[in-house]
């Protein structure tokens, strides 16, 4: 693919992050900055904002946009502050380029965007795509995945995705112009057609079973987790009544109206401790969706494998067939069942001159047959060597991230628990002045 | 020692004629002693209790401990069965002896069958401690544990109901009251203080009843949400390799905690709810005491201006009307009394009910914090020995 351009780039670090989270950021994308497009560029999407215009059908709509900023490494290093360069894309845009990946790269287990709808919403969040919680997150999703792409090592290097970041005009003609839309038709027709496969890879068909599973149990996992997290919004709300009735008797009290009054605030305070808890598991959730989404790529690049190897025995079936028709009309024996043998059968013999013909132009299509069949055989090889390096590297990243993912989990519920230690143990001591 | 013996400190022999200056003496005499547990002279307890199935019926019995040095008891000690009836009669008798005073309430007689299971443990437990709270609460109290029945309750083999009313005592005889049908009257003050506490106190009471009972039932529904998801970290172990132990380290610090929810609710439902619906019997108690001051209260001013009307007469105050003074004196100062206990009582049930409260939430957190600290290294590790293997 063509060259990543000058190294004159403006990237800006996301300012609204601490430089703590935005290690994390990076060290939770597992970004390998030594291979990719990372290692000279800064990227994130700083920004969003409602713009309203009208759509395709000439009617007033309301979308989100978001602000890209990139700027060189070196920039920052230098001790200087240079102004990042920067555009702005909508959710759309985003969905573009990642079908142009998808097509263009189909042995890669292609980075998910965030979802489109709010889904596994537990009743406090909104389901509402306008809401500034949801675009919030969208917006970490969104330069999650431009992180993702930026150190693949062979997404990263993509002139398509590089001119995505970097042109704000006339990206999207850029992008139909190579042609991708018809490959991405012809592509979804085929991958929802039904076909068998005589001999699929073995470790593919356990891939696509894998993604089959992963799915399966992170959308239960989602849906229960959502659940729970509203009936735990109860529990703590609830606790906010005993701050007022707490209030109430501690004026009808002599020596216990005090540490009445004082426990009471405490319970308010339990009561609204539950928003921050809730929102910090939206994140676990987060991570989770991204590998929801995931294992449909990792799904999708199995089933282009199964494509593969179908046109491959489909051209080796259509060959073998030619070459048997050959044989027959060589030897005048009729083994295979076919029309003209039929006719012929029933008509008479042909000529010798119609034989002839007939046999050279099997001929011509024997050889390009066995042409098809060395090219399909090299797709499959190809495919199936680049398709395995990316499913390891795959492989490995969500073992890490999903880890890492568990680790922060349980660093949320202790630090959950030991505010919640704190608290009754504050009112506690208000009790025992009682 | 007996009444008609005592002295006061400064030398003076008591006069013990009149019912009123005895039972008032007593508890200027032992009001002190009651708060403080080193001059405790009674104590009992109720534990081990025990199914008795007959043809007839299936019952629960309780032994009932006795330790004293009293010489109103025979024995220093004493272990006795009682079932429930046993201190439904106890408690009716006390309230006819003693109706100037506060009895304390029992747990509630009657359970839905079919709603509760009275043979369950938790019940039996959650009985057990009520039952058990009521006789140290009459043995705590300078006038009730005194009380004949009480004695007999506490010592007799086999309580025979119907003993007790041939033995008139002079506080025995003292307390017949007539129930009722005087036009009532203006509360002093301090008694109208009374009444409208408990009036301000009681819905309190029933909206913190109602707050604890919501949050069990949302700690309850959350513990079925967890039940579910600790389980699906298991089913997605099982086709993992490297994160199969973590995730099943995750299925089990959810299943930890859901194990402690479940105590924490458990413990809500058979201490806390229960002793919060013991005071809402107990001020239930409380205001038919005051009610029935107020009946003795109207009946002596009602003979008072029958008697202040008939000024011609110029006889002195009769007797009866005297004796219904004596009457509202007694019952004043008893009430005053047990009143004062009650909120002494009732601010050290309280601290001691909520801080109870905090101790469980704070018990709950700590386990679950020990089960998710437990789970880092175990997350952690395999990285490092991925490390090695690798």
């Amino acid at each position: 693919m063509a060259d990543s351009g000058s190294e004159d780039i403006a990237v800006i670090g996301n300012t609204d992050l601490t430089p703590s989270e935005s290690e994390n950021n990076l060290k939770n994308t597992m970004v390998e900055k030594g291979t990719s497009l990372l290692k000279k560029m800064e990227i994130s999407v700083a920004e969003a904002e409602k713009r309203t215009g009208k759509n395709a059908v000439n009617m007033q709509e309301t979308y989100t946009v978001y602000l890209i900023e990139t700027r060189p490494v070196d920039a920052a290093s230098e001790g200087n502050n240079p102004v990042p360069d920067s555009l702005w894309r909508r959710y759309s845009e985003f969905e573009l380029l990642r079908n142009y990946l998808l097509v263009t790269y189909p042995f890669v287990v292609v980075p998910p965007l965030p979802e489109k709808r709010a889904e596994f919403v537990w009743h406090k969040l909104s389901a509402d795509n306008m809401d500034p919680d949801f675009v919030e997150r969208r917006r970490v999703g969104l330069e999650n995945f431009l992180l993702r792409v930026a150190s693949h090592p062979a997404l990263s290097s993509d002139k398509i995705f590089y001119l995505f970041l970097t042109e704000e005009n006339g990206w999207k003609e850029t992008v139909f112009e190579t042609g991708f839309q018809a490959k991405a038709d012809s592509r979804l027709k085929a991958l929802h057609a039904t076909f068998r496969v005589k001999n699929p890879d073995k470790r593919f068909a356990e891939m696509k079973h894998y993604g089959d599973e992963l799915q399966a149990v992170i959308s239960q996992l989602l849906r229960v987790r959502a659940r729970a997290a509203d009936r735990l919004y109860g529990v703590y709300k609830v606790h906010g009544n005993y701050g007022r009735v707490f209030s109430e008797w501690s004026a009808i009290e002599k020596e216990m109206g005090d540490g009445l009054q004082s426990a009471g605030h405490h319970m308010d305070a339990y009561a609204a401790s539950v928003d921050d808890i809730l929102e910090e598991e939206e994140h676990y959730a987060d991570q989770l969706k991204e590998y929801l989404f995931y294992a449909d790529a990792l799904r999708t690049v199995c089933r282009k494998h199964e494509l593969t190897q179908y046109e491959l025995e489909m051209a080796v079936q259509d060959l073998t067939s030619k070459k048997q028709q050959r044989e027959e009309l060589a030897t005048g024996t009729i083994r295979t069942f076919s029309l003209k043998g039929m006719t012929s059968k029933l008509f008479g013999q042909e000529t010798p001159e119609q034989r002839e013909a007939k046999l050279k132009m099997l001929e011509t299509q024997i050889e390009e047959g066995e042409e098809l069949v060395k090219e399909r055989n090299s797709e499959c090889d190809e495919f199936v060597k680049s398709a395995w390096v990316d499913i390891e590297r795959f492989k490995e990243q969500k073992d890490h991230d999903l880890r890492e993912a568990l680790i922060s989990y349980a660093i949320m519920q202790i630090s959950m628990c030991k505010k919640g230690i704190q608290v009754w143990n504050n009112a506690k001591e208000c009790f025992n002045k009682m | 020692m007996l009444l008609k013996d005592l002295i006061l400190p400064n030398g003076t022999p008591v006069d013990t004629s009149s019912p009123a200056s005895s039972s008032s003496l007593l508890n200027r005499l032992q009001l002190d002693d009651d708060l403080d547990g080193e001059t405790r002279d009674l104590f009992v307890t109720v534990d081990d209790p025990k199914k008795h199935v007959s043809t007839m019926e299936t019952y629960i019995t309780y032994r009932v401990c006795t330790k004293t040095s009293r010489t109103e008891f025979d024995l220093p000690e004493y272990l006795v069965r009682r079932r429930y009836q046993d201190f439904d009669w106890l408690r009716n008798k006390l309230e006819e002896s003693q109706p100037t005073h506060l009895i304390p309430p029992l747990p509630e007689k009657f359970v839905m069958k079919g709603v509760v299971d009275r043979f369950s443990e938790e019940f039996v437990e959650t009985r057990r401690k009520a039952l058990d709270k009521f006789l140290k609460r009459v043995a705590d109290h300078p006038v009730l544990s005194f009380n004949e029945h009480f004695n007999a309750f506490l010592s007799a083999k086999d309580l025979n109901k119907r003993q007790g009313l041939a033995l008139l005592t002079k506080m025995g005889e003292s307390v017949k009251f007539v129930t009722g049908g005087y036009k009532p009257r203006a509360r002093p003050a301090e008694f109208a203080a009374m009444g409208d506490y408990l009036d301000l106190f009681t819905p309190k009471l029933g909206t913190i009843d109602r707050i604890a009972q919501r949050i069990i039932k949302e700690q309850s529904e959350f513990l079925m949400e967890l039940r579910e998801y600790g389980p699906v970290y298991s089913s997605w172990s099982s086709f993992e390799e490297d994160l199969h132990d973590p995730l099943e380290g995750v299925s089990g610090c959810v299943s930890n905690c859901s194990s402690a929810l479940e105590e924490l609710t458990e413990d809500m439902s058979e201490d806390f709810l229960p002793v919060l619906r013991e005071y809402v019997l107990y001020i239930e108690s409380m205001k038919n005491v005051l009610k029935k001051r107020d009946q003795v209260q109207a009946e002596y001013e009602t003979k008072l201006e029958a008697v202040v009307f008939r000024e011609d007469k110029k006889t002195p105050v009769p007797t009866d009307v005297e004796k219904c003074q004596d009457r509202v004196e007694c019952f004043n100062a008893d009430l005053k009394a047990d009143w004062d206990r009650w909120e002494n009582n009732k601010r050290q049930d309280f601290r001691h009910l909520l801080t109870g409260m905090a101790d469980k939430n704070i018990q709950y957190y700590e386990k679950c914090l020990a089960a998710w600290e437990s789970l880092i290294p175990l997350l952690q590790d395999k990285q490092e020995a991925e490390g090695e293997t690798s």
